[in-house]
């Protein structure tokens, strides 16, 4: 596998990369590379390794075969939940990366406060603790906390899956206005299609059996719609798999 | 200033609660004197001929000396086997290879009775301060060591993957992420191993007779003084109780203001 696009200026770019769990192979030969800019979502059902990519690709576990080359500075992660952490205030999970990087305590603090702000958090609950915040305040502040580092780089692993629908339209929208604005890379792991029309610049549909890729598409200029069905349709001829009932379904919504 | 309301806020909450523990207090000190209605002064002084003989044993010169003694001891005891049992516990927590090795030399620490130590420490210390010491943290390291490791072993590791995807050096990690966990496993522990280690240094004193409250017992006793050695009892558990409430938990509620927080009002204690 490893129909991807290669280029030399790619910020991050997987060589061959495999890995396997408990003896089973999630996937081989998987080839990836992303521009400085560019945005990436990772699309396949439970258990096709979407995540296990991204936790490669931000340095959390190590594959078993291949290489990872990262040419970035800084990394931001949003994760499924929100990952606070529950002994520290809201604005101190915000200022998190910032203080693992070493930043001084009011710096840190007054960056976390602007980007705190910016995810529609108030100041009113800045020393708050988590357990007193709502799920979806808690979200916001995780993708603040990953937005506060000013990352070249961006994690999302099915960011906004738990949030309720007018919620993550709004942290989409913001996400793509702060990729667009600061020119920061991202790739997107997630089960929803739309969500991945709305925010990639690319889609990759991996396989839920054997780990294959079989679709990875970039139609020049092409809108949503017609990536979708084009990546869908490929997803189609290739995939035997009915995993993918689910996808195809969303297919027929695009269409 | 808010930081100021706030602590002052929190002071008197815990200051308030004391309250209900006074009132436990009394509730014993009922029961404390029923007994001695029944069994008469010579087997149970009233709590009021112990307050009295505690009286008489504070006018002494070197009341506070004999006090100091035994809280060094004591402390010093405690504070050892707090840091070794502590350090050893998050180590085996995080090595499976040592928490092998160490679990099983625990097990056997535990098992062995603290008088038997104390006879041990004779022979190798003599009567000194050395025997109560060691007693205290060979008796006391095991439960900080237990407490340590079940804290490590039962970590977020999802809290651990976010804090090294944003880059924490390890030591920043286990700084932020692992131990306020596990401070929520050592201090049910730390409260068990500072009673013990108050009752196990006058203990170790008493059959040393090595100064300190274990001396004074051992003095009392030899002449038949019941409320003299209720008094010295009482002064015992009173400095247990102490650093129990005086130090340990005020850290612990130093430290852990974040689950009061989510605690309904009127339940925050």
């Amino acid at each position: 596998m490893g129909c991807q696009t290669m280029s030399d200026r790619s910020i991050l770019r997987f060589e061959h990369v495999g890995h396997a769990f408990l003896g089973r192979s999630l996937f081989e030969n998987f080839d990836l590379g992303i521009a400085p800019g560019e945005t990436v979502a990772l699309l396949g059902p439970s258990g096709s390794g979407k995540t296990t990519i991204l936790q490669i690709a931000a340095g959390i576990i190590d594959p078993v075969r291949g290489r990872v080359h990262r040419h970035y500075r800084r990394q931001g992660l949003v994760f499924q939940e929100p990952r606070l952490l529950p002994w520290m205030t809201l604005i101190d999970n915000i200022a998190y990366g910032l203080a693992a990087a070493g930043l001084p305590r009011r710096e840190r603090r007054e960056r976390a406060g602007l980007f705190a702000l910016e995810v529609g958090l108030e100041v009113a609950d800045f020393g708050k603790y988590p357990v007193e915040l709502s799920g979806g305040m808690r979200q916001r502040a995780g993708v603040a906390r990953a937005l506060a580092v000013e990352p070249d780089m961006l994690f999302l692993d099915e960011p906004f899956s738990a949030v309720d629908v007018g919620l993550r339209r709004h942290l989409q929208e913001l996400l793509v206005g702060a990729a667009r604005r600061r020119g920061f890379s991202t790739l997107l792991v997630t089960h929803d299609l739309h969500e991945a029309l709305l925010v990639a610049d690319r889609l990759i549909v991996l396989s839920g059996v054997d780990g294959r890729v079989i679709a990875a598409h970039k139609p020049a200029g092409s809108p949503g719609r017609r990536m979708a069905r084009t990546v869908f349709d490929e997803a189609e001829r290739l995939s035997e798999s009915p995993a993918f009932a689910e996808l195809f379904s969303a297919r027929e919504r695009v269409r | 200033m808010n930081r100021v309301l706030e602590s002052l806020g929190w002071m008197g909450r815990y200051l308030w609660a004391g309250w209900a523990g006074l009132s436990g207090i009394f509730c014993f000190l009922a029961a404390w004197q029923a007994g001695h209605e029944i069994y008469g002064s010579f087997i149970l002084p009233s709590p009021g001929e112990t307050f009295a003989a505690m009286g008489l044993l504070a006018a002494r010169p070197d009341f506070l000396a004999i006090l100091a003694q035994s809280a060094v001891r004591a402390l010093t005891g405690f504070g050892i086997a707090a840091g070794i049992g502590t350090v050893a516990g998050v180590l085996a927590g995080y090595s499976f290879a040592a928490m092998r090795l160490m679990k099983p030399v625990v097990t056997v620490l535990l098992g062995v009775p603290p008088i038997g130590w104390i006879v041990l420490a004779l022979i190798w210390f003599g009567s000194s301060g050395g025997t109560a010491v060691m007693t205290v943290i060979i008796a006391s390291a095991p439960v900080s060591f237990a407490g340590a490791l079940e804290g490590v072993a039962k970590r977020d590791r999802q809290l651990e993957v976010m804090a090294q995807a944003f880059g924490g050096p390890w030591f920043y990690r286990l700084r932020t992420v692992t131990m306020p966990h596990v401070l929520s496993y050592l201090f049910p522990a730390w409260t068990t191993t500072a009673g013990s280690a108050w009752k196990v240094t006058v203990m170790a004193e008493l059959l040393s007779n090595s100064g300190g409250i274990g001396g004074e017992l051992a003095t009392a006793r030899a002449l038949f003084d019941i409320a003299q050695v209720s008094a010295w009892l009482t002064i015992t558990v009173g400095l247990a109780l102490l650093t129990d409430y005086g130090l340990l938990h005020l850290l612990r509620e130093a430290l852990e203001r974040w689950r009061a927080a989510g605690l309904p009002w009127g339940v925050k204690r």
